[in-house]
Formats: structure tokens, C-alpha cells, sequence
């Protein structure tokens, strides 16, 4: 009885110290004194003046245009890479599959300036383009972390067996394979999406001037001083990210 | 003659000739993975209309010349021809050919009528053509009404049946299948075999079959080809095959039976363990080492030792069913018999072989041709 009450408490705190700080924050985003340090009664006026703050409004558009084509393209990428790796040899395979993982474990701060030092011995102009290159690559290994194990599992005689019925191997490909990895795919979008959208650090250095994103956006507002807005904004990315990761867990279990 | 007769006449003679027509001819294949040669200088005819099975222990090179002749393999050398045609680098949706796959490999996502019509889709088939396709295939392998059920909902035999329906809608020249009974049961195996033997002969094409099970190649072939490390050891009937092995090998591999090395003395007469015995085999030699093989069923034990033509005692008896397992140890030898009479162990007993059933072979000529560490 008493290890129970224990175990429960124990875990009670956990969620607390884990959560505290973000419930704070939504719950002063819906404050209506400009201070923190009181309550000023309940108001949504905080978003509506978040809605009509144009360069917010802006960074929303690039913040989830960024984020769809970067892993719209990733998992294009991140797809055929996989159909190569799975078909490499035993050796081969688990050394890609271990450089594959080395940006995902590397600190974002490091491939930031790593790919503005890049990008400038390239002689790109910083913008949206050269943020949308950075999300693209560290969205891939993302990517193949979702759909290789989806790969691995497909038998690769239902690929044959297309191929023997007359199919031509792009045909094979989109008609059998493709249906068979689909979970994974999905999951492989949402993860990279997800990553897109609450990425700071590499964004910071691999955007240009008067470009900016969400993340980049608080940033900057933060200097200036804490507006409510923000508060209002920042509840609204982490529900947003709430709900992908709650969509990117759900996804592979339906089919299987 | 009335034209009926005449007909069916004509109809029987084509039936006959074109038994005997080659339809695929592999010549001098060899093929190597990472350095480790699977086929070497492989040289095989397949006719038309014939049940082709490819014997073997794993990685004999069976599954690899399977998989030369759909094309998922290309040989390192040599050449495949069809039809008087050379398709050693035709790709394997250009080959009148169609597999059948060990693991039945259907499409988890589609219906049995989508996976069966899959072929015919590609080819562009009228959607009439393909529901009578459909519907032909099913009753064929008796799974008529199955249409829009899923892969996942049959069971295996029924799965390994519309993967079959599914190859023989194409209506290929040849089916190639790659031990299709391997992940069935025994009594399903069986079934399974009279069903693949009706199928064949319903559709007048021929089958290649590849498998590792010695029983499955008896009751269905025409043509049993029994494969070791890469190499072709035998080619021939069931009945040559398990009559008449060539060598040790084939002899170990199909049936139980007892290699001893012998003594061809001159023709028609062998020693075995010290003992002469009469054969009917000539042109051996004099004198010359050789490999004999009896069956265990042709091994006559006489209840008068003296009435053999070697002398033992009874070691190892156990009761199989249909016959008693017998070891007798004789000049040191240790002789399996299967026999409907049964000798306690310990009783002294004679041997006798009738002289058709002794099978002289010559010694492996060189190393590759060795059975050694085969494991069925």
C-alpha cells in the first residue's frame, strides 16, 4: 500500500517538474494583466494580436512552408537512400546506417555553423533557400530512421514476384513495395515535419536577414522584451508539436 | 478412318513429338558469389511438357539455376536459351516465364482477385478476359468464391494455391517453382503433390521444380536432376535415379541404402567384404576398386546363416509399420535391412542379394564429385 502511494507520488513529481514550466506558460498566455506577476483574469486577446501581428504571421507561413517542402523532399531522398542501403551488403549496410545516424546524434549548434560555413564558401545568398537546404538535411536521417525497419520487413520476393508477373521495377516499386512501406513513410513525414518546426539553432545560422521563422521570430521578440504574445505563440507550436508526435506514434500501429 | 480418329491421332503424335522438343537449353553456366563458386560449367536441356525437378542438399546451386532461368540471377558465364532464343540478359518481366515463390510472396495489400489479376493488368487485358481468368484460376486450384478475400485471412496451402493461380493466369510456357511445398505440413505436402501433378498435366506446360526433399522429386517428376556443390551428379527418371545411382553421392542422397566399398573382380562378379558375390555389371575390369550400392529392401536376411553369402548377427531392431528396421553387423559392416520379417537382435543370421539388385558405381574420379559431408 505504502510502495503504491509512493510510486504514484514519485511519478506524480515527475510529471510535474517536466510540466510545470509549460503549463505556466499557457496558463499566462490566457492573462490578461501585461505582467507576470499577477492574474489579471482570463482573456484570448493575446492570440487574437497575435493573429494580426503581420511579421508573426509571416514567420508562421515560412515556419510551416519550410517545414513541408523540407520533408517533402527528405522523404524523397530519405526513401530511395533506403531502397539502396537495403539492398548494400551485410557490412556496408551497418556502416551507412551508422553515418546516417551521426547528424542525428551531432549538436544542432555544431551542423549550424557547419553549413553556414558551407554556405558562404558557396557563395549562397542566405534566405529561405538556404534554411530550406539545412532542414532537408537534417531532416533525411530522420527519414530512414522511420522507413528502414518498414524495409527490412517486406520480403524481397513480393519485389521479384512483381517483376516475374511482367511488371516493369518502377511499376514493381509504387505497386508492391511502395504500399508495403507507406507506414513508414507517413511516420518518416511527420517525424521530419516535427523536426522542421521546432528547430532554432540550425535555422539561426543559415538564415538571412529579415528571413525569419517562428522559433528565430521569439527569439528575436524575447530580446526586445517579453510581449504576452509570445506566451500565446509559444502554447500554440507545442500543442501543434504535441499533436504530430501524438500522429507520428499512431501511425505505424493502424496498419500493423 | 473417320476424321475423329484421325484427329486424335494427330493430336497424340504432336503430343508425343513435342514431349521430346527441347524448350530451354543452359549451356556451360557458371556463377560465383563473393569468390564462392555456386554452378560450374552447369549444362542442362529442358523439354517441352516436362515435370523437371532440381535435387539437392542447400547450396547444391539449385535455387541459383532457379533463379538464372527467371532471371533475378545473371550467370558470370555461359548462356540461357529459350525457345532457340538466347535471353541470358533479357530482364525478368520480358520472360514468357513465371515463379512460383517459396514464401508465396503474394501482395499483403490487395484481394486475391487484384493479386491474380496483377499480371494480366500490365499486359492490359480486357476486364471481361481478366474475371474469366480469375474465375478459371480459382476453380483450378479449388478455391473458387475467394475473390475478394485477403492474403492474410488463408492459410498457407491456400495461400501457396492462389500464388500458383496467380503465375499460371499468364499463361506462361514454363512455371518455375522454387520448394513451394517447404513451409506446408506433411499431410498438406502430400495433398499439395497429386494437385501439382493434376496441374500440370491440365495445363501442358512444363514445370521446374526445385526442392531438397528426395520424396517430393520421386512421386512427381519426369526428370529428376540431382545437384551437389554446384555440379549436376545425375540426370535421369525416379526409377533410373533410384535404381541405377551413379555414384555414392546420389545413392546417400535419394533413399536410404548401403555404400560399401568393394572389389570388381571380373565381370559379373564383385567382392564385397571378402565375400564373392554375383552381379550382373560387366566392363568394369579386373580388379578394380569400386562403390556398391543395395538398397536396404534388397538385403535377404536367411534364418540359416550357411544359406547366406556372408554371415552376421542381428545388432539394432526396430519395428517401422510397414517393415522391421534391421542392423546387421557383418565383416564389419554394418548392413541396414528392411525386411516384413523380423530376427531378434543377437540371432546369427546369412545375407543374400540378388545379383539385378547390386549397383557397381565407380569411385568418385575427383574430389568435387566427393560426397562428403552431405546432410540431408
Amino acid at each position: 500500500m505504502i510502495r503504491t502511494t509512493a510510486k504514484k507520488i514519485y511519478i506524480a513529481l515527475i510529471f510535474i517538474f517536466l510540466y510545470a514550466p509549460i503549463a505556466t506558460l499557457m496558463v499566462l498566455s490566457f492573462n490578461a494583466s501585461r505582467t507576470r506577476a499577477k492574474w489579471g483574469g482570463f482573456t484570448t486577446k493575446w492570440y487574437f494580436s497575435l493573429f494580426e501581428n503581420r511579421e508573426i504571421m509571416q514567420a508562421l507561413w515560412n515556419t510551416l512552408l519550410i517545414a513541408f517542402v523540407s520533408s517533402f523532399i527528405a522523404v524523397i531522398i530519405g526513401t530511395i537512400a533506403c531502397i539502396a542501403i537495403n539492398d548494400m551488403s551485410k557490412r556496408n549496410r551497418t556502416i551507412i546506417m551508422g553515418v546516417t545516424n551521426i547528424p542525428m546524434l551531432n549538436a544542432d549548434i555544431v551542423t549550424g555553423i557547419s553549413l553556414m560555413l558551407l554556405f558562404i564558401s558557396l557563395g549562397l545568398k542566405f534566405g529561405l533557400g538556404t534554411i530550406l537546404l539545412a532542414h532537408i538535411t537534417f531532416n533525411i536521417p530522420y527519414v530512414i530512421l522511420c522507413v528502414m525497419p518498414r524495409m527490412k520487413q517486406i520480403s524481397p520476393s513480393t519485389y521479384e514476384a512483381a517483376l516475374d508477373l511482367g511488371a516493369s521495377p518502377v511499376r514493381a516499386f509504387f505497386k508492391v513495395v511502395f504500399p508495403d512501406i507507406l507506414p513508414g513513410v507517413l511516420s518518416g513525414f511527420l517525424m521530419a515535419f516535427t523536426m522542421s518546426l521546432d528547430d532554432f539553432i540550425i535555422t539561426h545560422f543559415t538564415k538571412g536577414a529579415g528571413v525569419d521563422t517562428l522559433s528565430t521570430k521569439i527569439y528575436t521578440e524575447v530580446k526586445k522584451g517579453i510581449k504576452p504574445e509570445m506566451y500565446a505563440l509559444s502554447t500554440i507550436i507545442f500543442v501543434t508539436v504535441l499533436l504530430l508526435l501524438f500522429l507520428v506514434n499512431k501511425a505505424p500501429k493502424e496498419k500493423a | 478412318m473417320d476424321q475423329l480418329s484421325a484427329q486424335f491421332l494427330t493430336f497424340t503424335y504432336r503430343r508425343i513429338s513435342s514431349m521430346n522438343k527441347e524448350l530451354i537449353n543452359l549451356i556451360d553456366i557458371s556463377k560465383s558469389f563473393d569468390g564462392e563458386m555456386v554452378l560450374d560449367e552447369l549444362h542442362l536441356n529442358i523439354h517441352e511438357n516436362e515435370f523437371l525437378t532440381l535435387l539437392g542438399p542447400s547450396g547444391c546451386g539449385k535455387t541459383t539455376t532457379l533463379r538464372i532461368l527467371g532471371g533475378f540471377v545473371t550467370p558470370d558465364k555461359g548462356r540461357v536459351v529459350f525457345g532457340g532464343q538466347d535471353i541470358t540478359n533479357m530482364p525478368p518481366n520480358k520472360r514468357q516465364l513465371n515463379t512460383v515463390f517459396q514464401k508465396y510472396a503474394l501482395f499483403t495489400h490487395m484481394n486475391i482477385a487484384e493479386n491474380i489479376a496483377f499480371g494480366l493488368k500490365i499486359k492490359n487485358k480486357s476486364k471481361n478476359y481478366i474475371d474469366d481468368k480469375i474465375k478459371y484460376a480459382l476453380k483450378l486450384v479449388n478455391l473458387d468464391g475467394y475473390e475478394k478475400r485477403m492474403p492474410d485471412s488463408l492459410s498457407g496451402g491456400q495461400q501457396q494455391r492462389i500464388a500458383i493461380a496467380r503465375a499460371i493466369v499468364n499463361e506462361p510456357k514454363v512455371l518455375l517453382l522454387d520448394e513451394p511445398l517447404g513451409a506446408l505440413d506433411l499431410k498438406l505436402r502430400q495433398d499439395m503433390q497429386y494437385e501439382l501433378i493434376r496441374l500440370k498435366n491440365e495445363l501442358g506446360i512444363t514445370f521446374i521444380y526445385v526442392t531438397h526433399d528426395q520424396e517430393e522429386a520421386l512421386t512427381m517428376s519426369d526428370t529428376i536432376v540431382v545437384m551437389n556443390q554446384g555440379y549436376i551428379q545425375q540426370i535421369g527418371t525416379p526409377e533410373t535415379i533410384y535404381n541405377e545411382p551413379e555414384n555414392a553421392f546420389v545413392a546417400d542422397f535419394i533413399g536410404d541404402s548401403n555404400i560399401i566399398a568393394s572389389m570388381m573382380l571380373e565381370d559379373k562378379l564383385v567382392s564385397i567384404l571378402g565375400a564373392k558375390f554375383a552381379c550382373v555389371d560387366t566392363g568394369f575390369g579386373h580388379n578394380k576398386p569400386v562403390d556398391v550400392v543395395i538398397r536396404p529392401e534388397d538385403v535377404e536376411l536367411t534364418k540359416q546363416p550357411e544359406d547366406g553369402t556372408i554371415q552376421g548377427t542381428v545388432t539394432h531392431l526396430i519395428f517401422k509399420g510397414v517393415h522391421y528396421e534391421m542392423e546387421v553387423t557383418a565383416n564389419g559392416f554394418e548392413w541396414l535391412v528392411h525386411s516384413t520379417g523380423m530376427f531378434p537382435v543377437g540371432t546369427p543370421v546369412g545375407i543374400k542379394v540378388d545379383p539385378f539388385n547390386i549397383q557397381i558405381m565407380n569411385k568418385p574420379a575427383s574430389e568435387d564429385e566427393e560426397a562428403v559431408g552431405v546432410e540431408e
